[in-house]
């Protein structure tokens, strides 16, 4: 499915690149009067807005009208690393409650790291020229050297992450 | 048209985003833990495609649907920026789960939180534009 939208996006004059949409958020909150990283014609890039806005709507419709169930069924060693790790709906649910429901509005701990992994995904993502889309699918199908570096890096930061920062941070 | 087809298309891969639970951060942090084949097998298998996909495009010279040549242009050469910056964006994936695309997906889904994730990756990248000039690249 993936390698189709790919495809589609290519025959229809675009690429596959979600994190630049980030860039154009900016430039259109006004970012470009100040910095000129930001100062280009939004309007090339409006195309992209447009895949996400349909990426949005068609989370829409996988949650509310596809799916009976959206639980995501783990693997149990996670799930009982998780559960010991206070996250309880491990295998149960499609997002762990403490970070995506609305208690998090009044849990400053879980909301700081929201804002934390947000951050460094909109940081990380433009200074290495890409995300998922751009570099794992789009650079590594066109055997860029780059884009390899770059999910070397993901995969570096991730299990960083993973396995020794986040379970002082859960 | 052209517009229209976008559209769809980001219709398609939001649900095929949602539907085969890479928007989930749960499966995200069951892949950094290598515990499941789920997400190696997402990616792998849209990789093996890609691949083809793009270099048979580049090899016959396909056109796009209006008849213009497609370029897929070349990444710029490099290893820094690629490192450290692919280095943030995983500490930054692992923690809140979700990347670029599946992060419209998940607001469509009706999960609110994750709008601060848009917000705090929409200044993530503003900050990178801002300081840009005196990283390393």
């Amino acid at each position: 499915m993936i390698a189709l939208i790919l495809l589609l996006l290519m025959l229809n004059g675009g690429k596959f690149g979600m994190s630049s949409n980030l860039r154009t958020l900016c430039t259109l909150c006004g970012a470009g009067k100040s910095t000129p990283f930001f100062d280009f014609d939004w309007k090339s890039q409006r195309w992209n807005l447009v895949v996400v806005i349909g990426a949005l709507v068609g989370g829409f419709f996988g949650a509310h009208f596809l799916s009976v169930d959206t639980a995501v069924t783990l693997n149990t060693d996670v799930v009982n690393q998780l559960k010991g790790m206070g996250i309880h709906d491990a295998g149960m649910s499609y997002m762990p409650e403490r970070f995506f429901e609305n208690g998090v509005w009044t849990d400053w701990k879980s909301l700081s790291l929201l804002v934390l992994g947000g951050f460094m995904v909109g940081f990380g993502a433009r200074y290495a020229g890409g995300c998922t889309s751009g570099h794992a699918i789009s650079g590594l199908s066109n055997l860029q050297m780059p884009s390899f570096i770059a999910v070397i890096g993901f995969f570096i930061g991730g299990l960083l992450m993973n396995h020794f920062i986040l379970p002082y941070l859960l | 048209m052209r517009t229209l087809l976008y559209f769809m298309i980001g219709i398609v891969f939001g649900i095929t985003m949602f539907k085969s639970e890479a928007a989930s951060w749960f499966r995200i942090y069951e892949m950094f833990q290598f515990k499941s084949f789920h997400m190696y097998g997402i990616i792998g298998s849209a990789l093996v495609l890609g691949v083809l996909v793009t270099q048979a495009i580049k090899k016959f010279k396909v056109k796009s649907f209006y008849g213009d040549d497609i370029e897929i242009a070349d990444k710029e050469k490099g290893v820094k920026r690629y490192l450290y910056g692919g280095i943030v964006f995983g500490l930054g994936w692992a923690l809140a789960g979700a990347c670029p695309g599946p992060i419209f997906t998940l607001i469509g889904a009706g999960y609110a939180p994750i709008v601060v994730v848009l917000v705090s990756a929409t200044l993530g990248t503003f900050v990178y534009g801002r300081i840009k000039d005196k990283l390393p690249h």
